[in-house]
């Protein structure tokens, strides 16, 4: 049915955290497939393992305590948990390019903006220093930043926190990425920058046809910008489908609870309180045995306390993990 | 009278008028004690470098006869003669020159050592960390002073073998200081995306890194320089540093101790030449600290 071509894929991941105080299974067994050119949203609460999955995906997992236990990442045909430091230092950054959420403490502060820029440049081109500057100022300029001569000549602390996320996504996109990945760039921007930045991406993304998977726990950074959206909770993915399919017809009652809790202003006023999702994330020392979802599922049977389900193909596209998915 | 308040507003400097260099130069400025190390350390170097242009006298040059020894200061001799005779001003010049050497060679030397290894250390954590930390704690337990003079004897007595001496157990205080700041520094972000750049861990700690400890490192040279002088001058008190008959401030001490009754304006040349200088770099060091802490606002 999906004749797209895969560009990375995720099977099976598990990376756990051997901590003093016992094992954290921050992946669980994710699966995540990402098309060549597309917007994947990656959507979960603080602790869910998104994060996680995209460092595992560049392999930066601080190691110790954090370990990949199994699982294999496909890109090109080839297994990214399988390739030397030395060949993944040639990935990152060249095809699979990553932005941070901090745009504040994410350049080094005693360097130029454009000598950040060119050291990605010239770490995997082999040009001479007056063509990545060259280049550099062609990226700032792509990336709207006005004036590029002369905020090439200027520091981290020079600019604001838009300009330096800006300055962020130029020095991922200078090398023409296949993947770049979002991991919560917007979060700590305001609302408006927030939006001028995701047009940004979502223009670049249209011009230059690289894939991005943007991770982050709002609902409406990734209704705006994903054409497939994952839902991560406790580790592992519990519903995957395109974007539409997910608002209008979630089946995971997590899911379903999330976008309950969104205010809805296309309603009448009441004032009832906003659905929440009772109960709280579980401790990850704790995992709760089936289903982990399941304390907090008000459909939970004794089925889901006991096994744990699969992520099945419900209707074409739509996956969900659930023993008792929601009727569309 | 508007117009004028925001005129009078605009004059006034704010932080962001300076470059991070001149925002230091600036508190430097401000700063009353390391102004006065500044002056110390100026006049110094004037003393030192320019002074034997303008009192050209050969620092080894004997006047024999007992008539030419512990002359007083005369206007032949400014600060008198030593006991072979020769031009004490001179000596000081020349003694001064070396010192200084010795003392920024050494200083900066054992900065970079010290730097490299903390680096290492903070870096890479884990058992590199311990091996070199330990390593560390080894030679600061070692009682420096018998061992660098049983040193210095081994290695024979010229300059360089006592910048050796001098740098051997001189870099444990900045390792400690640059592995702190390593720890702290490598867990910063931009560390992390240097990563996602597909950076190498060299690239990392040398381009990234080291020029984020600069600042803190400048300030302890400054120190280190000061010391360094202190111990040039206690290694050659005890006979086992620059050899006569060049001169440096520590061997004019030690060789003025055996006549401190005949001629006691011999030691207090070279001990107040040392004592201005070393409290000159401290007084500096300091105001630099100071001046570069980036929590303190103007």
């Amino acid at each position: 049915m999906d004749n797209r071509e895969v560009l990375v894929d995720v099977k099976n991941l598990r990376t756990f955290f051997y901590t003093e105080d016992g094992v954290v299974p921050a992946v669980d067994g994710v699966d995540l497939t990402i098309h060549r050119g597309e917007i994947l949203g990656l959507v979960g609460e603080s602790g869910c393992g998104k994060s996680v999955t995209a460092l595992s995906i560049m392999r930066l997992i601080p190691n110790p305590p954090g370990k990949i236990i199994s699982g294999e990442i496909m890109f090109h045909g080839e297994d990214l948990l399988k390739k030397s430091e030395e060949e993944m230092r040639l990935i990152r950054g060249d095809k699979i390019s990553m932005i941070f959420q901090e745009p504040m403490t994410s350049l080094n502060p005693v360097f130029t903006v454009g000598d950040q820029i060119s050291e990605a440049i010239t770490l995997h081109q082999k040009i001479d220093e007056a063509e990545a500057r060259k280049r550099t100022v062609e990226m700032l300029h792509l990336v709207g930043i006005p004036e590029p001569e002369r905020r090439y000549r200027q520091y981290p602390h020079e600019l604001s926190g838009g300009m330096r996320q800006r300055v962020m996504i130029a020095m991922a996109l200078s090398s023409n990425p296949e993947l770049l990945i979002s991991d919560e760039a917007t979060t700590a921007l305001d609302v408006t920058i927030q939006a001028q930045i995701l047009d940004l991406m979502r223009g670049l993304q249209k011009k230059l046809g690289m894939a991005i998977l943007i991770i982050t726990h709002n609902l409406a950074v990734v209704a705006e910008m994903a054409e497939t959206i994952a839902i991560a909770y406790a580790g592992k993915i519990v519903e995957n489908a395109s974007a539409t399919e997910i608002f209008k017809f979630p089946r995971h009652p997590y899911t379903y609870g999330l976008l309950q809790s969104i205010p809805k202003f296309t309603e009448r006023r009441t004032n009832e309180p906003l659905p929440a999702i009772e109960g709280m994330v579980p401790s990850p020392y704790h995992m709760p045995n089936g289903c982990r979802f399941n304390p907090r599922c008000p459909f939970a049977t004794e089925k889901c306390r006991a096994e744990e389900p699969e992520l099945l193909e419900l209707t074409p596209g739509h996956l969900v993990r659930c023993f008792h998915p929601i009727e569309p | 009278m508007a117009e004028q308040a925001v005129a009078a507003k605009k004059k006034q400097k704010t932080s962001d008028d300076y470059s991070y260099v001149g925002m230091v130069f600036h508190r430097l400025t401000r700063h009353k004690l390391a102004m006065a190390g500044a002056v110390m350390l100026i006049l110094m170097m004037l003393f030192v470098f320019v002074g034997p242009l303008v009192w050209r006298a050969d620092p080894n040059e004997q006047i024999s006869g007992l008539e030419g020894m512990f002359n007083p200061p005369s206007s032949a001799h400014p600060l008198g003669t030593d006991d072979y005779g020769r031009d004490v001003l001179a000596r000081m010049f020349f003694g001064g020159r070396i010192s200084l050497f010795i003392g920024f060679v050494s200083a900066v030397s054992a900065t970079l050592i010290g730097a490299f290894i903390g680096l290492l250390a903070g870096y890479y954590g884990g058992w590199a960390d311990n091996l070199l930390m330990r390593f560390t704690d080894a030679m600061l337990s070692i009682p420096t002073f018998p061992l660098l003079i049983a040193l210095a004897s081994v290695m024979g007595k010229g300059m360089w073998q006592i910048i050796m001496v001098i740098v051997v157990f001189g870099w444990m205080s900045d390792a400690r200081l640059v592995r702190g700041l390593a720890l702290s520094l490598k867990e910063q972000e931009y560390v992390e995306a240097a990563r996602a750049i597909g950076a190498s861990a060299n690239r990392i700690m040398w381009r990234h890194l080291f020029p984020n400890t600069l600042a803190v490192l400048i300030v302890s040279t400054t120190i280190g320089i000061g010391s360094s002088i202190i111990y040039e001058a206690s290694i050659s008190f005890l006979g086992f540093g620059i050899q006569a008959p060049l001169a440096s401030w520590g061997n004019m001490l030690q060789n003025a101790q055996q006549f401190i009754w005949n001629a006691p304006r011999l030691i207090v040349y070279p001990g107040l030449a040392i004592f201005i200088t070393v409290l000159g770099f401290n007084f500096f060091g300091d105001g630099l600290r100071d001046a570069i802490d980036p929590k303190l606002k103007l």
